[in-house]
């Protein structure tokens, strides 16, 4: 790798891409971010404190963060292996589950919430099978992690599969035939070459999940301190025509989905350096 | 959730724009057309009509933030009280047509489901052990502001006024709620087709909806013995309409809802008509009720969002640990 940074492309006119990105991610990202930044700052320090500190609000959090977690910890399961099979096997009616796993991306939100809401309610048809042993999902947290799964799935698949394309079988071949057991060629072979996708897939995932309002409205139920989502908290106050309040709420999440993003980010260069290395060793 | 339908006239034609909220669409859409007629009558001019439907504070909130809605008619005067603090219809708007500016009102009723299993009949009875109650939450939907206000209002008046006892009922009221939907359909959506909890507190046109468009032979409409009278507003965005030079066509828009053909339209879809040889007419739909108003007990919406409603306030109280 080249220490140099600013490495002379061969292809002319960096100055006027370099221009269009600046500004293309300044209107698409940082004036609305800035917007609610601003609208903030109207609070001043004490008010915002206490409106995102209230209980209320602090529940919220809570419950988004945990059920994103689990959402996306599902995702890295199961997308990792609906990944494996969509690229390892063959079968028909493959391309069609591969176009399947996209639908969660088109399909608007609010569809999606509606029609999981009435597949789990006590007489939905999922629901009525769940409810003699007492499970309950929708209008509770395992509702909303439910919803949540929805739309997270093709996270994880889209970016493990090209990784899991470009993995090298004959690698895989070459550790089972020194002796390796399948479980020790997938944990010490291939394992370790899908981790920064599988990673990668799960904060986009757990991030998309944070924020998510359309899906989880419909089955959350909505209650206070029970299964009331931090969005659902903004979308109150802004019934009330608190834009400021609304905004610190926001603010908050905003903050945690940035701190998100950069410690994986800051995962990924350590890694990505780290088998670099290794790498030069051997 | 909203929705768009333009009219497409011949070139010249006035285009109106009316923002709403939900359930009000089928009715304006039958309005308009009407209103259409009789402005070309009058005056020669033709006018079309644009809707846009949504929850009423959220289309609030699109006309202040610059949708340009010649009239708004929403659920609550608060919505637009909302939109005059940002100086875009005048003051005083609530005294400028007759009524306080409601040409049709309605009010709050039970819909339970056929045969009554519950036995209910008064507010009461939706504090009974087994009974499930579903309202949407006061906090996201206008409508479930005037179901948790005819509720306090019942308990205060069967407690002499007591307001820490009317507080209790209402808590308790709430205990009984397994799903606080974002909406007044939602909530519909979760009683009706889900099949969930024993009454649904609803606009009385809302309710006669369910039943007659839905399902008449699974529901039944109880009438509480006390209940509110919902009042949902119709004004004029001064701004827009300057803007626009649309004043005059928007004003007689809104005051058409007065006439005998906006009341009787009005009534056909189960709002409560003002006018009384319309009601009259259709008394046998709409049983008569002892209803309290916003202004007379709680001091106007203002007050009452402040009290209940704003962060903080007894609807905060209940669900506070």
């Amino acid at each position: 790798m080249s220490k140099r940074r600013w490495r002379v492309s061969p292809l002319p006119g960096f100055g006027p891409t370099m221009g269009f990105t600046l500004l293309y991610v300044s209107l698409i990202v940082l004036i609305p971010l800035s917007a609610i930044f601003i609208k903030t700052i109207g609070l001043g320090w004490s008010d915002f404190w206490n409106v995102v500190t209230e209980p209320r609000v602090v529940a919220s959090y809570r419950l988004s963060l945990l059920t994103s977690l689990a959402a996306a910890g599902i995702n890295v399961v199961f997308g990792v292996l609906v990944a494996w099979v969509l690229v390892r096997y063959h079968f028909p009616g493959k391309k069609l589950m591969d176009g399947l796993v996209d639908l969660p991306f088109a399909l608007p939100t609010a569809i999606a919430g509606i029609a999981l809401t009435s597949l789990y309610t006590p007489n939905g048809w999922l629901g009525k099978w769940l409810d003699p042993f007492g499970i309950d999902v929708a209008y509770t947290p395992i509702g909303i992690t439910v919803a949540l799964t929805f739309i997270g799935l093709p996270f994880v698949v889209r970016t493990v599969q090209p990784v899991l394309q470009t993995l090298n079988k004959e690698v895989e071949e070459a550790a089972s035939s020194l002796g390796a057991t399948p479980a020790q060629t997938f944990f010490r072979v291939i394992l370790p070459e899908l981790l920064p996708a599988v990673v990668t897939g799960f904060v986009l995932a757990f991030s998309r999940a944070l924020g998510e309002y359309g899906s989880v409205v419909f089955i959350s139920g909505n209650m206070p301190f029970k299964t009331e989502i931090a969005p659902l908290i903004i979308m109150t106050k802004l019934e009330q025509f608190d834009y400021e309040g609304a905004a610190a709420v926001a603010f908050v999440m905003l903050l945690l989905s940035f701190i998100l993003l950069i410690l994986i980010n800051g995962f990924q260069t350590h890694w990505e350096n780290r088998r670099s290395k290794w790498r030069g060793v051997h | 959730m909203v929705g768009c339908s333009a009219s497409q006239g011949e070139g010249g034609a006035t285009q109106l724009l009316n923002v709403s909220y939900d359930p009000t669409r089928e009715f304006y859409q039958e309005y308009n057309q009407a209103f259409a007629k009789h402005w070309q009558a009058e005056t020669g001019e033709k006018v079309t009509f644009r809707q846009s439907h949504g929850g009423s504070g959220k289309q609030g909130r699109a006309v202040i933030d610059g949708l340009d809605a010649d009239v708004v008619t929403l659920a609550l005067g608060y919505d637009i009280d909302a939109i005059q603090e940002v100086g875009k219809i005048e003051e005083g708007w609530q005294n400028r047509l007759e009524h306080n500016s409601s040409p049709y009102t309605s009010t709050i009723v039970f819909l339970v489901r056929k045969g009554n299993p519950k036995g209910i009949k008064d507010w009461d009875d939706l504090l009974k052990d087994d009974v499930e109650v579903i309202t949407p939450n006061p906090k996201t939907s206008g409508g479930a502001r005037w179901n948790y206000l005819a509720a306090w209002a019942y308990a205060l008046e069967n407690n002499n006024g007591d307001e820490k006892k009317a507080k209790a009922f209402v808590k308790e009221l709430y205990t009984h709620v397994p799903v606080l939907d974002s909406g007044a359909r939602g909530s519909t959506t979760t009683f009706v087709e889900r099949g969930i909890g024993d009454v649904l507190l609803a606009w009385e046109n809302e309710a006669f909806l369910a039943l007659n468009e839905l399902d008449k032979d699974k529901f039944e409409i109880v009438a509480p013995s006390l209940s509110i009278l919902t009042e949902p507003p119709v004004a004029v965005v001064d701004q827009v309409v300057d803007k626009k030079g649309t004043r005059k066509v928007a004003e007689a828009y809104l005051e058409y809802l007065y006439s005998e053909e906006g009341q009787e339209l009005a009534a056909k879809h189960y709002y409560r008509p003002i006018n009384p040889d319309v009601q009259k007419k259709y008394e046998d739909q709409f049983p008569e009720l002892n209803l309290i108003t916003v202004d007379d007990t709680f001091g106007g919406w203002q007050k009452a969002q402040q009290t209940h409603f704003s962060d903080g306030g007894i609807f905060d109280q209940i669900y506070s640990k």
